[in-house]
């Protein structure tokens, strides 16, 4: 196997793993969450990626064509990308609800109000 | 290619400090990854990424930031080596766990062998539906998307609830939590 | 927004299109791509944009958060009546063929309803979520 066949699982890795520094490394809520998105949408090109069929097209029968990408993951990251902005947008609302509540949204700001108290 | 320009964004999104622009950019990087969707045959994928990412997400992001703050305050004096440290080590795990992968568009792949030729050999006949990733969506695996649907509407009660109802007092004057800081590095040494 | 001419004659003219397009992706959705997932957030980013330029009042009167209420779970409860309605008629929960009658037509017919259950839930789950956050800021 070629080196290129692996490129976008790569990349993907690279992705996945720059959403999670953002996560483990920043303390601001907001930034966090986009984070998480990053860290989400490299996990949805690895499942992509992996149902691609070279030479083939999408997976809406027609005639003419023989050869088509698995449509499995695409039902699957399909659900799975409607899902995940649901609950990024409850997230949100729960940063939006800290905020109300401590007047910021980093962490360590929190944390030491929390041991004030 | 579209990927080297995805791992560009999330870069410039882990170095900005300025919210807004990082918000923007993670709008952008939907938009690209849709277009890459789109490239991998994904298409009902690429619309929804498109329709999601570029615009609802990006609203409730910009909606966050209009109700909090829109600059990252960046911890003085903290070191992020162990942070990166781990997620590297990380990273090189997975990369050495990739080399036993079947190559990107191998047609061999076991993900091809299972379940995927019946549907595809048989969707039509069974569903009269032609567009596959439908009729797996809504029929063969119907109680699957039940439950999504479930969570969706769990999520959108769940944000009725913590937005919806009446806006308390914020718990002191703007001022107030900014003074909080001054104290803010000799706290930090705290657990 | 409420002066920029521009915005507000151009999103009055896109409208009736993104919400036919919605529209023609949620029932296209089974011999094209589309579906219910896709027609509703797409019919959710088209409400958005017109509650943006023309104000969140004026989008509430369109959709009043009652309704939208409803409407979430009216969806939702679409999907399971459909899989009841199979059990009532003597299948398996969710098992489309017993609800017409030459057999692929029951399939069609049950992934027609349970995709327009999806898209109702979904683009009113995302126009309540706008209204809850975009209405948090004002008082």
């Amino acid at each position: 196997m070629d080196a290129l066949g692996l490129y976008n699982y790569w990349i993907v890795i690279v992705l996945m793993m720059t959403g999670f520094y953002v996560v483990v490394s920043r303390g601001n809520l907001v930034k966090k969450i986009v984070g998480l998105n990053i860290f989400q949408t490299s996990m949805f090109i690895l499942y992509i990626s992996m149902g691609k069929v070279a030479g083939g097209t999408a997976p809406i029968l027609a005639e003419g064509f023989e050869t088509y990408s698995n449509p499995l993951p695409h039902v699957l990251i399909l659900t799975a990308i409607v899902v995940g902005v649901a609950t990024t947008a409850l997230g949100l609302a729960l940063v939006v609800r800290i905020n109300e509540a401590y007047g910021t949204v980093e962490e360590d700001e929190i944390q030491l109000q929390d041991q004030e108290a | 290619m579209l990927l080297s320009f995805l791992a560009v964004i999330a870069i410039g999104i882990l170095r900005l400090r300025n919210l807004f622009a990082v918000v923007m950019l993670s709008g952008i990087y939907s938009l690209l990854s849709a277009g890459l969707f789109v490239a991998l045959d994904a298409v009902d994928v690429a619309f929804t990424e498109a329709a999601v990412g570029g615009g609802i997400a990006t609203f409730l992001m910009l909606g966050t930031l209009a109700l909090t703050t829109d600059r990252e305050k960046l911890p003085e004096g903290r070191l992020q080596i162990i942070p990166l440290l781990i997620v590297v080590a990380t990273g090189a795990l997975l990369i050495y766990g990739t080399l036993d992968m079947p190559g990107y568009g191998d047609p061999t792949a076991p993900i091809h062998q299972h379940v995927a030729p019946r549907y595809l050999a048989d969707a039509e006949r069974e569903t009269s539906v032609p567009n596959v990733v439908t009729a797996i969506l809504a029929s063969y695996r119907s109680f699957d998307t039940m439950g999504e649907l479930a969570v969706i509407f769990t999520a959108g009660i769940g944000v009725m609830l913590l937005l919806g109802g009446a806006r308390k007092r914020r718990g002191g004057p703007s001022g107030g939590p900014s003074g909080g800081p001054s104290g803010g590095p000799s706290g930090d040494a705290s657990e | 927004m409420q002066r920029h001419f521009v915005l507000r004659v151009t999103t009055k003219l896109l409208m009736p299109f993104i919400l036919l397009f919605a529209l023609y992706v949620q029932f296209h959705g089974d011999f094209g791509p589309g579906g219910g997932f896709q027609a509703g957030v797409i019919f959710g980013a088209g409400f958005i944009l017109y509650a943006l330029v023309y104000g969140i009042e004026s989008a509430r009167r369109v959709a009043p958060a009652g309704a939208l209420r409803v409407l979430i779970s009216a969806g939702l409860l679409l999907y399971i009546g459909v899989g009841y309605a199979g059990l009532a008629l003597g299948a398996s929960f969710l098992d489309y063929n017993v609800l017409s009658a030459p057999a692929p037509k029951g399939q069609h017919l049950g992934i027609f309803l349970v995709e327009l259950g999806v898209g109702v839930t979904v683009a009113a789950t995302m126009v309540t979520v706008f209204f809850n956050f975009a209405g948090r800021g004002r008082d």
